[in-house]
């Protein structure tokens, strides 16, 4: 039986979190997966690979008293999930520029119509309030060829003073 | 010839140094051979190391002709006894390893080396390598002093990717004398 859950937490950032958190979850006879686990304007967010021999609702019971005491809000989905079920990127993008709504949009939307499967994806803000900067960074893989891919990146980000950059990852197995 | 099984982390024997070869005979030639052998079996594999089969000795086979996209490259490489003469540049790169089944990671590796070796007669060898051949033949010496990728990896996140190839740098002009 398919014991995969996805657990994810949210709530204000402090240290210890990830500590006292799975050693809730390894009190409670829980195996962790892979995990995606990150400070995102100020607030610390899991997103959590558990497995776990038991109901959603008994998972639960073994998070609320640390997610409570945290302030973090837990939200648990059953998922079909499996370890070893990587995709290889073949292909890395990273895009900035001066912030504005629209740009993840604009260049994702030309990415995906090029055949870009986005694997990883993380932005941040940076600069000044008065003048921040957008900077995101992509990993994926090109179902098309990266030259479909260099293309439309060209076309989204031409007009809008956007800087981009494509790089192929050819990834060595020795 | 013979396909020999791949010792894969946590395997303590990968952590392992590995000896001088010092006997170049037909007992070592038919070894090489297996060894190949075994490289070819596996997907997409550029380089392999004698460690990883279990026989601890200075011994590795690289070639990087066989990528898919292809790259500068010297062809089917045994090297034996290994010695980097020289490192220059670096650069973060995207590696796996048949004995780190499902796990693929980054690491920096030096983007031009040289290097000594001896061929299967225990002759001595000399050659530049530079890019994703420098980077095998790193990935591949490592295992002779008990080192896997993983004791390099850098952050998938937040590295700076540039290459020259998609970053040409601007050609100076000579300063005139």
């Amino acid at each position: 039986m398919n014991d995969w859950y996805m657990l994810t937490l949210v709530g204000k950032d402090r240290p210890g979190i990830v500590a006292r958190v799975t050693a809730a979850l390894f009190d409670g006879g829980c195996n962790l997966g892979e995990a995606s686990m990150m400070r995102l304007g100020g607030n610390f967010t899991i997103m959590l690979m558990v497995q776990f021999q038991g109901s959603a609702q008994a998972l639960a019971a073994v998070i609320s008293p640390v997610a409570e005491s945290l302030a973090l809000h837990p939200h648990i989905d059953h998922i079909d999930a499996a370890l070893h079920q990587h995709l290889e990127p073949d292909v890395r993008i990273t895009v900035y520029g001066a912030d504005r709504a629209g740009i993840v949009a604009k260049v994702t939307g030309a990415l995906a119509e090029a055949g870009l499967h986005i694997l990883d994806l993380t932005s941040d803000v940076g600069g000044s309030s008065e003048r921040p900067i957008y900077v995101m960074s992509i990993e994926g893989h090109a179902a098309e060829g990266i030259e479909a891919l260099a293309s439309a990146l060209e076309v989204a980000t031409a007009a809008d003073g956007i800087s981009a950059q494509l790089t192929p990852i050819q990834t060595m197995y020795g | 010839m013979a396909i020999f099984e791949i010792l894969t982390y946590p395997d303590e024997r990968l952590k392992q140094e590995s000896a001088l070869v010092e006997q170049f005979d037909a007992e070592l030639h038919g070894f090489i051979a297996d060894l190949e052998e075994t490289m070819r079996a596996g997907p997409g594999g550029v380089g392999i190391a004698a460690p990883q089969v279990g026989r601890f000795q200075r011994i590795v086979i690289v070639d990087c002709s066989v990528t898919r996209k292809p790259v500068p490259n010297h062809g089917r490489l045994v090297l034996i006894n290994p010695e980097v003469l020289t490192w220059d540049g670096m650069e973060v790169g995207r590696e796996g390893c048949m004995s780190v089944p499902d796990y693929t990671g980054n690491v920096i590796r030096a983007t031009q080396i040289t290097l000594a070796a001896q061929d299967e007669q225990g002759q001595p060898l000399e050659f530049a390598f530079e890019g994703f051949e420098a980077r095998a033949v790193q990935h591949e010496l490592d295992h002779l002093d008990g080192l896997l990728f993983l004791d390099r990896l850098v952050s998938r996140r937040n590295d700076l990717f540039r290459r020259k190839v998609y970053q040409p740098k601007p050609t100076k002009a000579k300063k005139a004398e």
